[in-house]
């Protein structure tokens, strides 16, 4: 019954969507008074697509194994939080909540928007509600998550153990979000240009959206790149896989969003160029669901194939990407620029960001579909991975890194102040960490030797805007644009760190052996059985020691009975200045155990400084937020003029 | 500048931007695209020596020899037509066993698979898709030679 009440809810929230993008046709040939119910429609479609998703989860945590989505991916002996958790762990449940994101992002559209013009917003949730109805006939169609097994099976088939795991269970809502929030700024976007509404005011009530989406998908992409790192035992944080690269690229044109909006909400300026961002920004989203949800890609990540969902998705992604594309080349053209800006401004600067993302996008973009077309055209199978991506798009990441430094300093318009004079710390930071870096260590990479450069030169030119002024009068928004800017510092330190200085031992060690890696003596001390929930596990105790003190790590091999797997759990610890990371793996016919051991020095920076990224998106939000809640009545007379 | 010239001088940078991008694409996966391989094709002569690749195919059952430093391992991939010898030095993933699927990274040497990394099938219902088509491929071959 709670299935059967879930599949209806669906299929009515895909009836109001159906007449939501009815009244928008209809309030746009005539006046946007035919669409007076709109925003109680779009609200009522959220409200019963998420009811829909509540039944979902009702029926994992109850173990409803009549639901086959139930039985194929969930069991009654698992923890109850995975149980729950295992609703989106698949196919048809992640799509779900995908389409009840959308629908909710919707729902608070209608409700909290009032800054664009009433006939955008007509348009906007119009586009939204369009978007929803691709997805609710996706469901329905071709993977519905409520369908009924009949007889009911007596328990479930599990859930593949290497899911069950705190990260993932959280990772793709994260994601989900960024890639849904992005929607929002699509449909704007849309609704924009097909009034040709497109000015600061949009651009004011697109920026909460295209910000919240940007700080969910960095988190996403950080925890994500952690959980690799420790969950694959492999000691990489971060592989180019597909599947990665799926969320990189939305995170990509989002960073090249959120730029350019400012300049639109700021100075009136890069209209059309916005909107296409806007556009390319969920469509990236779009690619990255395609991506993963089809199972086109080889990956480690990747699901079960099944050509039939494949195809529905990509004929979804191409109706909308395709239409916003025509609707952009037909509109788009019309608009009228705005302020206009001199070559040497901060204009200047954000369009030569949005540029070098950009270029990097269409690197990783080229990179990541390459084989599919390789593969399409002529049959032959290949793979791109870490050699292509970070010798073609790493230099130009650099590139980046380092007019970060640069950009925030010069002012709107026109460039009057001397920038050169506040960089000359930095630049000398910059330059003797070069100095230091191939003397130090004179073997080590370019690109890590570089990193080093860049990245002691952006932490001290990052915080430059702040020093330029009163650093208590700058508004909260310069505060988050500083901490977001440290923070790429910080992450690109701890990668250059990583690159250049980690030390790796692979052995084999009977108990009480001695192996060294970098600074680290590790004995293995005994290794003995030990049992969870559902599994059972061998754990390794091993005691390092680098002259001060003995520290202790259990890595284990876990066994699953249901599905049979085994896993490798690392056992990392971590130190002010870097990560001991530990893995067992399986013991040879002399009875002794193989493991394998790194020393990182510094590498948790990476993490730290992703999380940065995101608190400094936090802060400007916040900034934005409260800024709008004060009130527009002290807005400065040139952004009116320039509304 | 005028409105009219800036947006002139956008959109040629946009375009430029994309050429770079994908001039720059080009020149970096014609020397670093990884080829992916099954025996067969490496029987046939198609991997060249030390180019980075993929082989896929079933690990041959009693093929797995461990090397007294107990990390480096040699086993055989088979496709059903030809079989290639593989050595990996490392830890090999959780799923990986004699008998089923397995995709190694590396390269040749030698007359040698050298494996940097190994990966293995993720679940039972999870195949890398070339192994998928392989298998379909494999059935149609014996089909066809009913």
């Amino acid at each position: 019954m709670i299935a059967e009440t879930g599949l209806a809810a669906l299929w009515l929230a895909a009836g109001l969507a159906a007449y939501q993008f009815l009244l928008m046709i209809l309030a746009l040939r005539s006046s946007v008074g035919v669409a007076r119910p709109m925003r109680a429609v779009a609200v009522i479609q959220g409200v019963l697509t998420l009811a829909a998703f509540a039944m979902l989860l009702l029926v994992f945590a109850r173990s409803d194994m009549s639901v086959a989505l139930v039985f194929e991916n969930s069991n009654s002996a698992k923890p109850f939080i995975y149980k729950v958790a295992g609703a989106w762990g698949n196919h048809e449940g992640s799509m779900l909540m995908w389409v009840t994101i959308l629908a909710i992002a919707g729902a608070f559209v209608a409700l909290f928007s009032r800054r664009t013009g009433e006939r955008t917003l007509v348009a906007a949730l119009g586009s939204q509600a369009i978007l929803a109805l691709g997805f609710y006939a996706f469901l329905l169609i071709a993977s519905n998550p409520f369908a009924r097994l009949f007889p009911a099976p007596p328990d479930g088939q599990g859930l593949n153990p290497l899911l069950q795991d705190p990260g993932l269970a959280f990772h793709p809502p994260t994601l989900y979000l960024g890639y849904v929030g992005l929607s929002v700024a699509f449909s704007f976007a849309v609704g924009a240009l097909l009034t040709g509404e497109v000015d600061a005011r949009l651009a004011r009530a697109m920026r909460p959206w295209v910000l919240g989406a940007w700080i969910l998908l960095t988190l996403g992409i950080t925890a994500g790149s952690y959980w690799a790192y420790y969950e694959l035992g492999w000691g990489g944080y971060w592989f180019w896989d597909p599947v990665e690269n799926a969320s990189l690229m939305p995170w990509l044109a989002a960073t090249a969003l959120l730029h350019s909006i400012n300049v639109l909400a700021a100075r009136g300026a890069l209209k059309a160029w916005t909107m296409m961002l806007a556009v390319i920004a969920f469509s990236m989203s779009m690619v990255g669901t395609f991506l993963v949800r089809s199972g086109i890609l080889t990956s480690v990540h990747a699901f079960a194939i099944d050509p039939e969902r494949g195809t529905f998705l990509l004929v979804l992604l191409a109706i909308y990407v395709g239409a916003a594309f025509i609707l952009f080349a037909f509109r788009g053209a019309n608009l009228k620029e705005g302020a206009p800006f001199e070559l040497v401004s901060r204009e200047s600067g954000l369009v030569v960001n949005n540029l070098l993302l950009s270029v990097i996008l269409g690197i990783v973009f080229v990179g990541t579909l390459y084989p599919l077309f390789v593969e399409a055209l002529s049959g032959e199978k290949l793979s791109v991975g870490a050699p292509y991506f970070n010798a073609v798009a790493g230099p130009l990441a650099l590139l980046v890194a380092l007019l970060v430094g640069i950009g925030p300093l010069l002012s709107w318009r026109r460039e009057r102040r001397p920038v050169l004079g506040l960089l000359k710390v930095p630049a000398l930071l910059g330059a003797s960490a070069l100095v230091m870096s191939i003397i130090a260590a004179p073997s080590i990479g370019i690109l890590p030797r570089a990193g080093f450069a860049v990245a002691a030169f952006l932490l001290a030119a990052s915080i430059m805007p702040l020093i330029a002024r009163n650093p208590l009068r700058a508004p909260l928004a310069t505060w988050g644009m500083v901490v977001a800017h440290f923070g790429i510092a910080i992450a690109l330190a701890g990668m250059a760190a990583n690159a250049a200085f980690s030390s790796e031992r692979l052995a084999i060690a009977k108990p009480g052996e001695i192996l060294s890696v970098g600074p680290w003596q590790v004995q293995l001390g005994g290794v003995t059985p030990t049992a969870g929930k559902n599994w059972t596990a061998i754990e390794a105790e091993l005691r390092a020691s680098r002259g001060e003190g003995i520290v202790t790590l259990t890595p284990e091999t876990r066994y699953y009975s249901d599905p049979p797997t085994q896993t490798n759990e690392s056992a990392i610890r971590t130190f002010w200045n870097g990560q001991l990371y530990t893995v067992i793996g399986n013991q040879d016919s002399s009875g002794a155990w193989q493991l394998r051991l790194w020393w990182k020095p510094f590498v948790t920076l990476i993490w730290a400084g992703g999380a940065l990224i995101a608190i400094g998106g936090a802060l400007a939000l916040i900034g934005r937020l409260l800024l709008s809640l004060r009130g527009r009545r002290r807005e400065p007379e040139w952004r009116r003029r320039y509304a | 500048m005028k409105p009219k010239n800036q947006r002139l001088v956008l959109v040629i940078a946009a375009t430029g931007a994309l050429i770079v991008a994908v001039l720059l694409a080009m020149w970096g996966l014609r020397s670093r695209a990884s080829f992916f391989y099954t025996p067969a094709d490496i029987a046939a002569g198609k991997a060249a020596e030390g180019q980075s690749a993929r082989l896929g195919g079933m690990v041959e059952k009693g093929s797995v020899q461990h090397e007294a430093d107990g990390v480096t391992i040699h086993f055989i991939l088979t496709d059903g037509r030809a079989t290639t010898p593989v050595t990996f030095r490392g830890i090999a993933p959780d799923l990986f066993r004699e008998g089923s699927g397995a995709v190694a990274e590396g390269r040749m040497e030698r007359g040698t698979f050298v494996a940097d990394q190994i990966l293995a099938k993720h679940d039972e219902r999870y195949m890398p898709p070339e192994l998928g088509n392989l298998a379909a491929e494999h059935k149609a071959g014996k089909t066809l030679e009913k």
